[in-house]
Order: C-alpha cells, then structure tokens, then sequence
C-alpha cells in the first residue's frame, strides 16, 4: 500500500507481520545479503526490481575477526522486502539458509507475487513515497512512517567505539551507519580503524586520517558530525567521504543538499570524474543529493553522475578532502571505484610524511 | 578530437559470408549496426559479404557492395580498388577475424595505408593464439585452464598422460569449437588429434573441467580505458557442453554477489590488459563449490554471444563498438533506448531471459546426436519472462520442435534414464521431463547431469504445476489461483487443454480455444512489458516488448487507430528457414512504415535484424503460437497481420488465425489453405489445365506396389513425419523399396505416404513472383545447375536462367499466371516446377516469400518483397517496366554445408535439405558468377591434384569433358578404378587409387589423410543407399581433412569448366551497383 492510495498485493515469506517505512526500488540483479543488511537502507521498504530473489540462500553467519565476512552489518535493516519471484529453492554452496528463514529470523516481512516493475514506475513518476505492509488479519495497518524525520544515524550508529586490526596507518572511523565492507577495504590497506560513534568528536583521537561512513536519512539532522569535520578539516589531515559522508563532508564545505525525487539505488550507475574522460560505473544507495553551487572556495566537485547531471562527490582542490556519493567498498555491486581507498591510503601516507619533515 | 574520427572518411567492413554451423544471423545484425553506426558519421562504408540474403547487404545500409568472397585475395582487390583509409574486422565473425589477421600479416593493410579500427590486430592474435592468450592472462595473474599447444598427436599424447585423462582438444583458430572435442582415453585422443591437425597446425590439450558451471560476460571498452560489462550469462547445461548447445540464461542465477563481481572484475582486468576497444566476450568455468574459476577463452570480436546480449539487455553491442572503433568514449554516447542517459552503464534486467538452442540432426544421415564440445545446433530461440518457469517454457515452444512447453508433449522414448542424462543430446531437456515423471529426484539428476539443483528445483516446480492440474478436469473446477498460478509458471492454453481438459490430439484446437475463452471471462490475461535497459529507472523512448502473466499493469497503450499492421517474423534458423525470411519480414516491415502505417513485428530469434527495435514501430520479442499473436491482435487490434514473409511458420498460422477472425493481409487464407493442401492444389491444377507429376497418397503397402507399377522407377516418397527413420526419398528399384518399407513399418490410414513419379535428368525451375487481385505483376525465374532431385535449398540457382528454352520460360510464365489466377494472389508466390523438353510440371507452389526471393530481388534490382507489402496494403500497384527483367549479367546462388561440424553426417545431396547457408555472386557471365559463388562457399581452386570418382555410367559420361579439361589444363587426375577406366577409355590419364575398403596402397583414404588431393568428387551411385560404404568413406574422409568435396555431377563439372575456363585475374571486382 502506497502513500497515494496504489495497492498490490502479493504472497507473504518471511516474517508475517506488517511494516510500515519509505519505498524504494533498487535495481541491482545480485546482493540481496549484502544489502538488506546495509544500515543505508534503514527505516526503508526495499523494492527488488529484479523478479528472481532467494536462489543463492543466505550465506553462512562465519566472521574473519569481529566482522561477519558475508554481511554488511549485523542484522537485517530494511522494514520489509518486496520482490516479483521468490524462490524457495536455493542453492549454493557457501548458502546456510534461506532467504525466508533468514527473515523470518530478523522479523522482517517478504513480500513476493508483487509486480515491482510497476511499483517502480510508480515511484519513479510520483516520487518516492511512504508505504505500507499489511499482513493478512492484521485489522487495521499501522501508520504511515516517514523515516526521514527521525535521526536514523544516530539509531544505526555504533553506540561505543571499537577498534579493528593493528595496520600501521591509524583510520578514524565515524559510524554514520558504515557498512563493514569499508572496515574491510581499509584493513585490508595496512589500517587501524577505530570506529566511533555519528557524533563523537574524533579529532580528540590520535589518526592520521577521517572517513566519514555511509548511512540512512536526512543528512540534515547530522549537524553534529558536520561541526566535527569542519573542526577535522582545520587538523588538515586527510578526510574520505562515502555517500553519507559525501552529504556531511558538502555541508562541512558550505554547500546543500535536497532531497532527490526517487533517489539512486543500482549497481550501474556512471559517474564522470569531472574535467576527464574517466567514467566509473558505480553502486549506489542514497536518497538525498549534493547541490554543489554554493561550495566554499578550494572546493570542487569531484564526480558527477552521467545519467542525469546529479553531484557524485566533492574535493578540495589543495588539501587532501575528498568524498564521493557511490560506494567504493561496493559489496554489493561493482568494485571498479575501490580505488578511491588506495587515494585516501596514499594521501595519509603523504600527510605523514609532510608531517615528519 | 580523437585523430580517426576526424580523418577517416571511408571504411570497409568484412561480412561473415554463407551461414554456417558457428556462425550465423547474428553477424547480419551486428555488421548492420555497425554501418548504421558509421553512416551515422557520415563515414562512408563499403561492404565485402557474399550472403545476398542479407539485410547488410541490402540499399541503404552500406553506401557500397561486393557480392565477393570474404577471402584475403578478393579483399586485398576491393581495398586496392575503393581505397579506403579504415577497416573494421570485428563484425563479420570469425570468417572476418581470420581474413583481416591474414592480411595484417601479409602486410597488405600497410601496403595500402588501411588501419584497422577498434581493437588492433595484436590484441586479435594474443587472444586467437592459445599459448599467447595463456601466457598474456598470465602476466595478470588470471587463471586459464591448464593447457598445451602441441603440434603431433605423439605430443598430444604426452601432455594428456601427464593431465590425467579426461581431456579436451582444441583447435586453434576455428570457429565454434571446431575439430574439439573430449577424449576420456588414448585410442579417443588419437583419433580426434588427427582430425583436429587439418583444421589446424596448433592443438591444444588440457584437462576437462566437466561440470564446472559455464557462466560468460560481454565486455566493452573505449579509447578512454573506460569499461563496462553489458551482460553476463550462465549456461544451464555445465562446461561440457559448447555454449552454442547450451541452454542460457541471463543474467546469472546461480551466482553470488561477490562470485558475480569478482568475474566482472577479471573481464575488465583481461580486457584492459589485451588492448580491446570495442568488445569482447569472455567465458568462464567457475568451480560450482568455491570461488575458483577459469578463463576458458576471449573473442575479440562481436560473436553470437553478444547479439544474444544485445538482445537480452536492449544494449546495442555492435553499435556501440563500431562507435568506439571511430576514437568515442563510452560517455560520449548515448543510451539508445532512453536516448537521455549515457550509454556508459551496465543494464539492469527485470526479467529474464533463456536462450535455447534448435538442432535440425534429423536432416542429416548418420550424424552422431550426442552433444559436446564442438557446436550443431543450428539456430536459437531467446524467451523473455519474469520467472524461469515461464522463460523456459516459452522457449521450448519457440524451437518448433513440436513440443509445447516443458510438460504436456508427447511421450519420448528414453531407453536408458540414467545413461539419457548423463550423455545429453539435443532431446536432454526432456529427458529431464521424463526423469522428474518417473520420479527421479532433483539429487539424482544434479549427480547424472552436474546441472546446478536451483534449475532442476524449478523444473521441477513445472512437473508439480502439471501434476496439481491434471487433478482438474474442468476449467470451471480449476480454482482461478491455479490456472493464474499455471500461466505465470508459462502454461499454454494448449497445455492447459492437455493437462486439465485431458484433450485428445484431434481436439485439441478447440478444447485449446475453450481454456482461452473461459481465461479471458475470468480476467486471466497478460500483460504487455517493456524491455529498457533500466528496469523502469528512466522512461524507454523505444518499443522492445514482451508477454507477461508476471505483472499487473501494462507499460505501453495500445492506439487501436487503424494504423497499425503486424508482421509475422520466421522464428529459429534451421535448415530451410534462415537470414532471407529475416530479410523479407525487415522489408515488409520497413515497407509497412514508409508507407504511412506503424509495424508490429513479432519474432523470437536473437540471431535477426528483424528483432532489432529500431527496424519496426514496435518489437514484440514473443512466440508465434496462436495463442500469442491472438493475445497481441487482442491488445493491438492491428488492421491487419501480414503472414507471407516469414516462411513457414506465419504460413501455417494463416488459416487457424483467420478462423479466429483475424484480417489477414494479401491473399486470402482459404487460398493459402488451397495451396498448402496437396489434395486441394491438386485438383486445382487439374482445373486449369496444368501437369504435376502423377502422386498417390497411400495408405497400405499393396497400393504403393501398385502405384510404383504404374508410374514406374524411381519415386519419390514422403512418409508422414511420425514415421521417424524413414525420411523423404528418392526410391530407384524394388529392393530399395522394400528397404524403406522396413523402416516405415506403420504405414496406415494415420499414417499414410505420398508417392510421387519422379522425373529423371529433368530441370528444375523456380519462378519466384508478386501478384495482384490475381494477376502476376513481376517475377523471376531461375534455374537450378543439378538436375531435379536435389533439394532447391541446397541446390546452385542460376538467375536469370541461361540454359533454358524460350518456349520453357513463355510455359512457365503462363502457368504461373493461371495460378496466380487460380488462387487468387495478392502477395508473394513461389514456384518450383520440373521442365524436360519443353514438357513442364508443377512440383510445389508457396504463397509466401521464399528463400530465393533476396536473391532474385538484389539481382533484379527490384525488391519484391516491397512490392508485395504494397500490394497486401492494398494499394494499386503498377508493375515495374519490362526491361527490369532483361538482364546482361548473371547472379548465382550456391548452398553452404556445415559437414565438417556434424560428425559422422554423409555429405551427400538428397531430396531433404542439408544447407546451412548460401551466397549469392553476380558476374559478367555463367563461369564468373559461379566462381565467385563457389569460393564463397570455401571452395577452393584445385592447385594440381584431383580425385575423381564418377558413380554410374550415366554421370561417368556427364563428367567426361570436365576430366578433359583438367588433363588439358596440367591437372593430375586421381580416380577409383571404375572411373580410370572409363577416362583411359576415353583418352584421359587417371592414377588409380584403391577403394578405402581395400589394403592396397596407393589408397584413397590415405591420398585424403595425406592431403595429397586437392578436390574430391564423389558422385554417389544411387540417390537412397545410406548403409556406410566406400563412397560414404572417401566423402565423410573429405570433410574431415578439409579437402573441397562435390557430389554431384552437373555441378562437378560446371565448377570444373570455370576454373579451367578463367583465372583469378579474369574475375571482376565490381560493386552490385555496377551491374
């Protein structure tokens, strides 16, 4: 049940329970682990625009360290999943369960038998919309619930601050609701990272260099992170932005962001590096966007999205800043943009040594 | 700018020739593409292809053609002639690949300051060679599977014992898997090496990775280093099997995330590495219990896979290459479906689709069935649904095997399930079928077959939909969950009728229009979607659509102005129905458009111009059921359906859909009907006066001998299709009849058999015409150079005839004329007819286009399928001028055969069709036009050694003068006993070879294995004996070593006269616009 009265209905899996949140379409053809238990997708109906979902299972729960080496998170952060075909069957060797089951364990309701490729049209002509699952019996249906209102980082962000690996370069970490894969691709670069909380005040930590992380919601509710980097970015040390940290390194930076009508959620998105012939096909997960005009002096933009002009990330043309609204870590998704942490690796190695000098 | 956008001004594209096993349609779609891309440049383009029936080769694609060999020589001339400053090699398959290579490396690219644009011809060679393509993927540390170049079956061996058997052989340089296959033991590898050196100097040998998944990625990548993957798609049937046999599914689904990108990654790192710009496929055997994974090989080049990409993403691969081939980036381009977004993206899928190949094995005598790792099919169907159930079920349908889905078809007969599964063949899906209905377990069968359980699961899911049905016997009773439930699992109404109506045979069509009735009360219909690239992301500005029961809303509206007319397309390539009905649906459709109306177009073959989006108004990418197009006419309510430009297939549907109230456009359907009935046709030409060779249908074995002693021998007999063993035949003596009468044991009312006389030494002649109201308005009339007997698709056409009586050609144009009449035609008509001594017959009449109609329209240079559409609008057309049909050049037609690709075939010409293919050259004269047209084919100029082998009295006496000939022109002339003596007789030197049954050197078979031959002509002694003989030895040893091999005598000796008559510098290299 859509916010402008549009109804369809479909079979249950998963939990059987209603659910109530923001519906968005994606439409990547593979990573439904990966994604559901993206914090980005928090406070969300995920829409799967590719009707075959479930036929590789959920994969095992096994962890390399503190961190799950299949999943983005620890647990499922989408309101409910609405796909075309489930499929009961699964089969892979590395699957543990099912989809359904796996759902069922998080209580999060599945919805399948659905047209998604209308519901996308819809939401692609009228904008992205709250909706409504409604299980079969349940009387009447809770209340429409917008998400963007409420302060979903500082409900996904880490409550303590954690420290993975030992790597020789010290990474502040800011928990805007960060998927693991980005712990995984600086750890994989000879980094410390010490996750912090949304709001906490990293420049108080001994680092040689900030990420601001992914996360869900308004990134105008995030004032206190932004107050944090403007007082990281006088530190001058190196500072990577991804997605939601693109919002917050851009309000950092004097520019607005707005609210896109339906937002990109896909693996195939291109992006230009601005003033190259480079272009990146990226994954994306994000509802807001960067209004780049009104950036401070020394800023420029970074990316930019070849489909329709949109901001895909910004750097400071002298100090080492920069953050982009795709997703390097990918997982899921396309990895052709993991450079960009090799970037942010090099600037931290270079910091360090200006530094010494 | 880019330096060769600015300065190229004219290009040459190399065509991919004749049809052939490995390398068919798909490379007129790409080719056409690619000079659209160019023209759109305003580059000009010169095109090299022989195939007439092209769309390529059509006005207005490339602003120059040359019917010409694809061939290093005949390319060099044309290069020398047009000048041109770029080449492209990418778009013509692997007979292109190959032919540019050859001429980079001859230098004669430089020579004439031509530079190959896109992908540069080392990065061809790296990926071509196998020990470079290894060691290039090396240098990155990508795994390729573990094998070795080897250059003698000795070293082959070697390498196999230290491998561990089993292995596979390839051969460098081949098309589609060429000369390869699996051996599982020494005296297997021996045999299979042998024949793997004449295709090539290089073999490879490595370990088989059988049952590893086979999942494959098309790859672009510009001048910038930017690089997307357009499309990946996985095999159904494991590594094992070539992926030209393979089911195939886009995109994957039995891939992770990370396996899934971590394979998209190797594709960019290899296609980076190698220095592609443009595209290229690459295929991989990924480990179905860890990540690990194989390279199995890169194509350079546009290939078959990639036009199944285009067509499953809507992405336009070869347009985007050629563009690339010219300096753009990707983000330079754009989308050409939404026309707004850039075309530097990844398509996104909200369906899937399932490609299935079509086999024709049982055209072919002896031919093994058995599936591997060399190709056979010989075309595919692509089904577009929303659930695999309904993909593959639709796409069982579309092969036209007379199967009607995955259930509800006849009963197979499977001796051994086991042993059925674990050694597929084209039947092995339904081998499947049976297995799961006779309760075999999806364990079971994943153990046997190594496909991957989550498509076993869902077929099995479609056993159990049947079984949940067949519980039902009524449709009132059928809950509306399950008969909504059975369509979306891609349930037809006929396996509907079968399933729940228990509808016998004989009613099926009416039980069948029953279910579709009481769906249609009940609200159960589908919907129409829209293929865009990115799943509903952004609006799609073009009509690429599909059928649906997923889904709930439609994408498009439906006009219903009176505007609109569908074109019924051809369906799979197969034997007898290929690229000319393709070229005759694009022509009506384009016709259609000029002409005021929009076309609908519907088809399901991948391989096709017809399915590309931008040739039609709108592109239902769907089956040719009844049920289907009743479903579009239901929505579109077109003002007409246009059934006679896509061959069989639409023809057949003429009546059922006309029975539905259908308006079908030209000649009335009761007519075709008329035609099509031989019974009906029959006394029709009694009617007006016109002969037919005298025929029974007859349904017991006394009448047959009655019948045989009234016309006499031979006869030509045509059993019923059930009667499987015993082909259509031509029956020269007793003995032989009762042979045949062996295999069609159940010769009965049901199952009855045509015999017909069959007219010796006579002519065959094809009229092809269009005609109006009744009354003919143009035609041509050809002739074939081997006498009646051989089948007109594989037989050489010669247009305008040359060799014919002018009181012959006045017969046949009034006959045709009385039944233009007769039937009343409005539209295209065929003709085949014998003519001996001016005494003519009727064999078999079409109203609808036929093969030969590109042919004889590109001849002619008068389009007749254009006039024909014209004509079924229903405007007044007037007939072109008479001198149109006065031509002073020739054109002919020649069959292609794929032989060497179907182990065991016998390669001989019989009433049933075995051509994959043909070409169609013009020259100056009969001899030039023929020449041209027989290296086209892969014929090659004898350079001194000749076998001959002549059959009875009767050819040994029509081969004579060409034997004289070749002794006059220095050749040496090899013969089997018979034959020398018969040529010593008659003063011609022969060298006798012994027969390959016998041990005495010099021996045939040896003469063949030593390549010590240049030609081999083997005339087969009768037209019926198929037991393994000394004839079928020293033929089938001829396609196995490569050497140009020719059966029939006529034919023998016309290719004979030629080349003995002109030379290479006697051959015209002129454009099809300076005839």
């Amino acid at each position: 049940m859509l916010e402008d009265g549009s109804r369809f209905t479909g079979y249950s899996f998963g939990a059987e329970a209603s659910a109530s949140g923001e519906v968005v379409f994606n439409t990547a053809m593979t990573g439904y682990p990966e994604s559901l238990t993206d914090p980005s997708y928090s406070g969300q109906i995920l829409v799967v625009t590719y009707p075959l979902v479930g036929n590789y299972g959920v994969p095992r729960a096994e962890s390399s360290g503190s961190i799950p080496l299949f999943f983005e998170s620890d647990r499922i952060h989408v309101k409910a999943l609405i796909v075309s075909d489930y499929s009961f069957e699964y089969s892979h060797w590395n699957a543990a369960q099912s989809l359904d089951s796996w759902l069922k364990e998080h209580g999060v309701p599945g919805v399948y038998g659905v047209d998604t490729r209308e519901v996308t049209k819809v939401i692609r002509e009228r904008g992205a919309m709250l909706g409504r699952v409604v299980a079969e019996g349940d009387g009447e249906p809770a209340e429409f619930f917008d998400p963007n209102r409420e302060n979903l980082v500082a409900q996904v962000s880490t409550k303590a601050v954690q420290t993975f690996g030992s790597g020789r370069y010290r990474v502040a970490l800011v928990d805007c609701g960060c998927k693991y894969n980005i712990i995984r691709c600086l750890l994989r670069r000879d980094a410390t990272v010490t996750l912090v909380p949304w709001d906490y005040d990293f420049t108080a930590l001994d680092y040689d260099g900030v990420m601001i992380s992914n996360g869900p919601g308004d990134p105008q509710l995030c004032g206190a992170t932004v107050a944090n980097i403007k007082k990281g970015m006088a530190t001058g040390k190196p500072i990577f932005g991804i997605c939601m940290g693109n919002h917050l390194l851009a309000l950092a930076a004097g520019a607005t962001t707005y609210k896109l009508k339906y937002g990109h959620r896909s693996h195939n998105q291109p992006a230009l590096k601005v003033g190259t012939s480079t272009a990146v096909i990226t994954s994306q997960n994000h509802g807001y966007a960067v209004d780049p005009a009104k950036l401070d002096e020394g800023w420029e933009p970074y990316f930019v999205n070849l489909n329709d002009g949109t901001n895909e990330g910004i750097r400071h043309t002298s100090k080492p800043f920069f953050s982009v609204q795709f997703h390097p870590e990918a997982s899921s998704g396309p990895v052709d943009t993991e450079f960009l942490f090799d970037d942010f690796m090099e600037s931290i190695k270079k910091s360090i040594k200006e530094k010494s000098k | 700018m880019c330096h060769s956008r600015s300065s190229v001004k004219k290009v040459v594209l190399l065509g991919s020739g004749a049809l052939k096993i490995g390398e068919a349609g798909e490379f007129d779609y790409s080719g056409s593409q690619a000079l659209k891309a160019l023209k759109e440049e305003g580059i000009e383009t010169i095109l090299i292809n022989p195939n007439i029936a092209t769309i390529q080769t059509s006005e207005n694609v490339a602003d120059k053609v040359y019917f010409l060999p694809v061939t290093p020589e005949y390319v060099e001339d044309v290069i020398a002639r047009e000048r041109p400053q770029g080449i492209l090699l990418a778009f013509g398959g692997q007979t292109a690949l190959n032919c540019g290579v050859k001429l980079f490396q001859s230098g004669a690219l430089a020579r004439h300051g031509v530079a190959v644009l896109g992908t540069p011809v080392q990065a061809i060679i790296d990926t071509e060679d196998r020990e470079k393509f290894v060691s290039k993927l090396g240098e990155i540390g990508v795994k390729t599977i573990k094998s070795e170049a080897v250059t003698s079956a000795k070293e082959a061996k070697r390498v196999a014992a230290r491998l561990g058997y089993p292995v596979i052989i390839r051969a460098a340089y081949t098309l589609g898997g060429l000369g390869s296959g699996f051996c599982d033991n020494e005296e297997e590898m021996e045999a299979l090496a042998q024949k793997a050196f004449t295709y090539s100097p290089q073999i490879l040998v490595e370990k088989s990775l059988k049952g590893w998944k086979e999942v494959e990625y098309e790859v672009v990548r510009d001048r910038y280093d930017n690089c997307i993957t357009v499309c990946n798609m996985e095999n159904f049937d494991p590594l094992g099997i070539h992926t030209g046999e393979s089911i195939v599914v886009a995109p994957s689904q039995t891939l992770t995330n990370s396996e899934y990108h971590k394979l998209r990654l190797l594709a960019i790192k290899i296609i980076r590495h190698i220095g592609i710009v443009g595209e290229c496929n690459v295929q991989y055997a990924l480990d179905p219990s860890s990540e690990d994974y194989r390279v199995i090989e890169v194509n350079a080049r546009l290939s078959r896979s990639s036009a199944l990409a285009s067509k499953a993403t809507g992405y336009p691969l070869a347009f985007v290459a050629a563009k690339l081939g010219l300096g753009y980036g990707l983000h330079e381009l754009k989308n050409s479906v939404t026309k707004s977004t850039t075309a530097c993206f990844e398509p996104a899928l909200d369906y899937i689709v399932c490609k299935i190949p079509r086999w024709d094995l049982g055209k072919f005598k002896g031919v093994s069935r058995e599936l591997g790792s060399s190709m056979k099919s010989v075309g595919e169907v692509m089904a577009i649904g929303r659930c695999f159930e309904e993909a593959v079920q639709k796409g069982l349908r579309m092969i036209g095997q007379g199967m009607h889905g995955f259930v509800a078809n006849k009963e197979l007969a499977v001796g051994n399930i086991d042993e059925a599964l674990s050694h597929p063949t084209d039947k092995r899906i339904f081998v499947i079928a049976y297995a799961l209905h006779k309760g075999y377990s999806v364990e079971k069968i994943h153990e046997l077959t190594k496909i991957d359980r989550w498509f076993l699961e869902k077929l099995r899911g479609i056993v159990a939909m049947e079984k949940a049905l067949e519980a039902y016997s009524s449709l009132e009773s059928l809950p509306d969950e399950l008969l909504r439930g059975a369509k979306q699992k891609g349930f037809s109404d006929f396996q509907l009728a079968r399933t729940v109506l228990k509808a016998k045979s004989s009613a099926i069509e009416s039980r069948m229009m029953e279910v579709r009735r009481a769906r249609k009360e009940r609200g159960v219909t589908p919907v129409v979607k829209q293929i865009d690239t990115l799943a509903a992301e952004y609006p799609a500005q073009t009509n690429y659509l599909y059928v649906t029961y997923n889904g709930a809303a439609h994408d498009v509206p439906f006009p219903r102005d009176g505007r609109d007319v569908a074109v019924l397309g051809s369906g799979a390539y197969r034997i007898g129905s290929s690229v000319e009905f393709d070229w005759c649906s694009v022509n009506a459709s384009h016709t259609i458009r000029k002409r005021g109306y929009r076309s609908i177009m519907i088809n399901f073959n991948p391989e096709t111009v017809s399915t590309d989006y931008d040739e039609c108004d709108r592109l239902y990418f769907d089956e040719l059921t009844l049920e289907r197009v009743l479903d579009i006419v239901d929505l579109e309510q077109p003002v007409g359906v246009v059934v006679s430009v896509g061959g069989q297939i639409p023809n057949n549907l003429a009546m059922r859909l006309h029975s539905c109230n259908v308006p079908i456009l030209g000649t009335a359907a009761e007519n075709i009907d008329r035609a099509e009935d031989r019974h009906k046709f029959s006394s029709m030409l009694d009617e007006i006066g016109v002969d037919q060779p005298r025929w029974k249908e007859l349904s017991s074995v006394s009448a047959i001998y009655r019948f045989v002693e009234e016309v006499g021998f031979p006869v030509l007999i045509r059993p019923s299709y059930v009667l499987s063993g015993a082909a259509m035949n031509v029956v020269s003596n007793r003995d032989e009849l009762e042979y045949f009468l062996t295999l069609a044991t159940s010769v009965s009312k049901q199952h009855p058999v045509v015999v017909s006389e069959f007219i010796e030494n006579a002519k065959e002649i094809e009229i092809d015409a269009v005609a109006q109201g009744g009354e003919m308005i143009a035609y041509a009339i050809s002739e074939h150079v081997e006498f009646a007997g051989v089948h007109s698709g594989d037989a050489t056409l010669v247009f305008p005839a040359q060799k014919m009586y002018v009181e012959t050609m006045r017969r046949i144009k009034r006959i045709s004329r009385q039944v233009a009449r007769g039937l009343n035609i409005s539209g295209p008509f065929n003709m085949q007819l014998l003519a001996k001594d001016n005494d003519i017959k009727v064999i078999e009449c079409n109203l609808r286009a036929s093969r030969s109609f590109p042919f004889v329209s590109k001849v002619l240079k008068v389009n007749l399928i254009e006039l024909a559409t014209r004509v079924m609008l229903g405007e007044q057309v007037e007939p072109p001028h008479k001198s149109a049909f006065e031509l002073d050049y020739v054109g002919i037609k020649a069959p292609q055969f794929s032989f060497s690709r179907l182990q065991k075939a016998d390669p001989v010409l019989g009433v049933e069709m075995a051509s994959t293919g043909e070409v169609g050259c013009i020259g100056d004269d009969f001899s030039e036009a023929i020449l041209k047209a027989m290296l086209s084919v892969g014929y090659v100029i004898p350079k001194k050694n000749i076998l001959l082998s002549t059959g009875d009295s009767r050819s040994k006496v029509d081969m004579l003068s060409a034997a004289t000939a070749l002794q006059e022109n220095g050749y040496n002339i090899f013969a089997t006993k018979g034959t020398a003596d018969f040529l010593e007789a008659n003063g011609v030197k022969a060298t006798v070879l012994h027969w390959p049954d016998q041990p005495h050197q010099p021996n045939t078979l040896t003469y063949i294995k030593e390549k010590k031959v240049d030609l081999v002509v083997n005339i087969p002694k009768n037209l019926s004996k198929d037991e393994l003989n000394n004839d079928y030895l020293i033929r089938r040893g001829a396609v196995d070593f490569n050497i140009p091999l020719l059966t029939n005598a006529r034919l023998a000796s016309t290719f004979i006269h030629a080349f003995c008559k002109l030379a290479k510098k006697d051959m015209k290299i002129k454009r099809w616009d300076e005839y």
